[in-house]
């Protein structure tokens, strides 16, 4: 708006303030951002730089290092990292991670797609309260969570007592004491944790389809299954990336989880790599080792991020 | 230690167990409410590593080095100073108590020391707060600056502090390798031999509680060497029995271990769990493994493999008979085949509930139980050792010790404190506040019976020299290790020779690297 009064009124202005102006204008295409565009994103840049960008370079730095974090650091090379790769419980570590993204990210998506349908036909009344309902497990830290699961694990506890009180008594176990069930059990607690997120991701995304197009689907005599897989699904992809990145990350760093319900346990059988990490830096004091597993860990979120995303860009482009 | 560390996370989150479902929906929905604002409550984990990186971004290796390596060396210097200084005072006063001889702290000029501990909890803040208000009281030119954290917080955050420089003068640190020892190593706590002559501490203390905070001057060697701390308390992990259930049973407390197995059998038989242990949380069955242990081996080499000293073998036949023991008692159902599954503190609170009739555990259960159960429980010692000539022999140590930081700017007032920390008048207010002296623990007065039960067994053991040190202190990784290895036994996955085979692995792979 500013441009057209500008040239308006310029013949009443001064020459010289028309040929700054005009200066001004030809030194980039129209349209392209100006080098003065970088002067506003320095404050941003900084503070991520600072807090973000820093702290990852220092880490791979360290990573490079024995180190104990009290005393003089020598130089280790590559060792760190061929460490992790070779040690059996830290790869282990990695395998449990990717076992917990089919729980987070896989198993939520489904459900919360499929929740997220019926809620979006249905129109049913009070629809706001049963997305708060969906939605609460997010609200919740993750550390109350991890203590009530606890308790519905235990030996004595809920899941057991509604097991026998259905007549299942052979399926009850010490859920997070079970060397074949702890993983699932601790997996399952991240299910139920992301289905909500999902959930409502996929709802506003639904939402935004134009009804047109279920009307369309409905005189071709589409039912609501040929329905979902024609129209809600397509139009969702955005949402779909995004929910799967968010998630897939949330299962590769968990940490409050494993800490506070099994603590790597029983064995070595539910460790992740945030929780090695951990243990590395502050009670073995390796500071070196700890950072190694910390910068693959962020390779492997950013790759595996990057893919879900480029798929993602692609399916929207091509539809 | 990591035994310690779940403690105090357990008492604090002990209470919130207390009703199942209810208490969970309830938690879901406070949590919600007063919350809401931290709402990616997962965001923690992520700050996991970044808290690392920045950590570590605060002192790169290289400058570390420079940094403390300088520092260490004029601290010494500084110490060797006071230190033969003090001495020298104690040498002039010869032959008088080592009290006597102490240098006046009136008279060190106006000093500020920065005192870090972790005695955050009742009677434990209770306690350290008496004791500071009256060594200010007493020294008013000496300011006590006083900084609590939680025994997890101060595990994370000293190894930082102690590098910056803003260092604390007078640090509570872990007897552990991974804390004292390497702050021994990188010169960051200084050496206390000097002020244990002048103040008499090598006579109060004995030799099983100096070494569980001793070093070698080069941080390697674990349990001798010098001394570089002072605790206030002390515990020990014994026998917590029902004594209505031992009533009812017709059973006498077993004096033997003889007697202990055919108590235990008679509660099988009339249908009562046996021995209560909830080993979720990993390290709990290491303590139960250390009662064992004491059957079978003596103190002594227990010492060297806690200690993490060269010279002997975890597949000794003492230490696999334990192992062997141990798997029996899930074979014969003493144990619920659900230990690892159980929580600590369920496992706990259900005997308090009056679930099973005993329960192998530490003192620091001692003013929860009495609570819950008042006359019906009862602690005792382990039976004597069949290994050791009919010696008691049991897990134990010290809290944390207090140490001196290199950076102290007036060590000798930073002993003074501590020995007014560790005097027979704190003794006196630790029994008093509900702690366990560490020493004349026999001549204070109890808070209750079950507390006198735990001070006569505490000053038993500690002066019979049948203390042995925690399992996990041996290696920077044993009590990952042996958590681990006692889970797999416990659930049948390993034999006992395999498990032992396990813990000697770890404990070779550390000793013949010293």
């Amino acid at each position: 708006m500013s441009a057209p009064t500008a040239n308006t009124a310029a013949p009443a202005r001064p020459p010289s303030e028309l040929g700054n102006g005009a200066k001004r204008a030809r030194s980039g295409p129209p349209g392209e951002p100006r080098k003065v565009a970088y002067l506003f994103i320095l404050p941003a840049f900084a503070v991520y730089a600072a807090f973000a960008l820093y702290p990852l370079g220092k880490a791979v730095y360290l990573s490079f290092f024995e180190w104990d974090g009290l005393t003089l650091g020598t130089w280790a090379g590559l060792s760190n990292y061929t460490d992790v790769l070779s040690n059996e419980r830290l790869r282990g570590a990695f395998l449990h991670s990717l076992v917990l993204i089919g729980f987070y990210a896989v198993i939520p998506l489904v459900v919360g797609l499929i929740l997220a349908a019926i809620l979006h036909r249905a129109r049913v009344w009070g629809l706001g309260f049963f997305r708060s309902v969906v939605f609460l497990p997010q609200v919740v830290p993750m550390v109350v969570i991890a203590v009530a699961w606890r308790q519905l694990y235990a030996p004595d506890g809920s899941l057991n007592s509604a097991l026998s009180g259905i007549g299942l008594d052979s399926l009850t176990r010490g859920w997070l004491g079970d060397y074949d069930w702890a993983l699932p059990a601790v997996g399952f607690i991240g299910t139920w944790f992301e289905i909500g997120l999902v959930t409502v991701l996929m709802m506003a995304g639904m939402s935004r389809i134009p009804t047109q197009q279920y009307e369309a689907a409905r005189l071709d005599g589409a039912g609501p299954v040929r329905e979902f897989f024609a129209v809600t699904l397509p139009a969702v992809r955005g949402q779909i990336s995004v929910a799967l990145t968010l998630t897939v990350i949330a299962s590769l760093k968990t940490f409050d989880l494993i800490y506070m319900t099994t603590k790597g346990g029983p064995g070595y059988q539910t460790t992740v790599p945030s929780y090695e990490v951990y243990r590395q830096a502050f009670e073995q004091g390796k500071v070196g080792l700890a950072s190694a597993i910390g910068v693959l860990l962020t390779i492997v979120i950013f790759a595996i991020s990057f893919v879900i995303t480029r798929v993602g860009d692609r399916d929207t482009e091509t539809s | 230690m990591t035994s310690r560390s779940p403690r105090s996370r357990s008492a604090a989150l002990g209470r919130n167990r207390a009703s199942r479902i209810t208490g969970f929906a309830a938690a879901a929905i406070a949590a919600a409410l007063v919350l809401a604002a931290c709402a990616p409550g997962s965001g923690g984990s992520n700050d996991t590593s970044s808290t690392n990186n920045a950590g570590a971004g605060t002192t790169a290796p290289g400058a570390t080095g420079a940094d403390g390596s300088g520092a260490a060396g004029s601290a010494a210097g500084g110490s060797g100073a006071a230190g033969s200084g003090a001495a020298g005072s104690g040498a002039a006063g010869s032959g008088a108590a080592g009290g006597a001889a102490a240098p006046d702290p009136s008279t060190f000029g106006d000093v500020t020391l920065t005192v870090w501990d972790q005695e955050v909890r009742g009677g434990q803040d209770q306690q350290i707060k008496k004791l500071n208000e009256e060594f200010q009281a007493k020294y008013p030119n000496i300011k006590i600056k006083r900084v609590s954290r939680s025994f997890d917080d101060l595990t994370k955050t000293l190894r930082l502090a102690l590098t910056g420089n803003e260092a604390p003068d007078v640090v509570q640190a872990n007897n552990t390798r991974s804390q004292m020892g390497e702050f021994v190593k990188a010169k960051q706590i200084i050496n206390l031999d000097s002020y244990a002559k002048t103040y008499g501490w090598d006579q109060r203390y004995p030799q099983s509680v100096r070494n569980a905070s001793s070093y070698s001057a080069d941080g390697k060697t674990f349990g001798s060497g010098s001394l570089y701390g002072l605790p206030q308390v002390g515990e020990l992990i014994g026998v917590y029995y029902n004594t209505d259930k031992l009533a009812a049973l017709g059973i006498q407390p077993p004096k033997t271990w003889a007697e202990f197995d055919a108590a235990l059998a008679a509660a099988k038989a009339k249908g009562e769990q046996p021995l209560v242990l909830g080993n979720l949380d990993k390290w709990p069955a290491i303590h139960v493994f250390g009662v064992v242990q004491g059957r079978y081996t003596q103190a002594e080499q227990i010492r060297q493999l806690g200690f993490g000293q060269p010279g002997t073998d975890w597949n000794a036949e003492g230490n696999v008979k334990a192992a062997q023991q141990l798997k029996d008692w899930v074979d014969k159902g003493y144990l619920s085949k659900d230990v690892n599954a159980q929580g600590y503190d369920p496992a706990w609170q259900g005997f308090s509930k009056g679930t099973g009739v005993f329960l192998i555990a530490g003192s620091w259960l001692q003013s929860d139980l009495s609570k819950a159960m008042k006359d019906k429980v009862k602690f005792m010692l382990p039976p004597p050792s069949e290994a050791d000539g009919g010696k008691v022999v049991t897990t134990g140590a010290t809290g944390l010790p207090f140490a001196i930081t290199s950076k102290a700017k007036n060590p000798d007032a930073a002993a003074a404190y501590i020995n007014f920390l560790t005097n027979e008048n704190a003794m006196k207010v630790l029994a008093e506040t509900g702690n366990l002296p560490i020493v004349d623990t026999a001549k204070q007065k109890a808070p209750d019976a079950l507390g006198t039960d735990v001070f006569t067994a505490f000053d038993t053991v500690s002066t019979d020299d049948g203390l042995v040190p925690y399992l996990d202190w041996a290696t920077p990784t044993m009590s990952d290790t042996l958590g681990a290895a006692l889970q797999d036994l416990l659930a049948g996955r390993t034999s006992p020779e395999d498990t032992m085979k396990t813990l000697q692995q770890d404990y070779s792979d550390f000793t013949s690297g010293q």
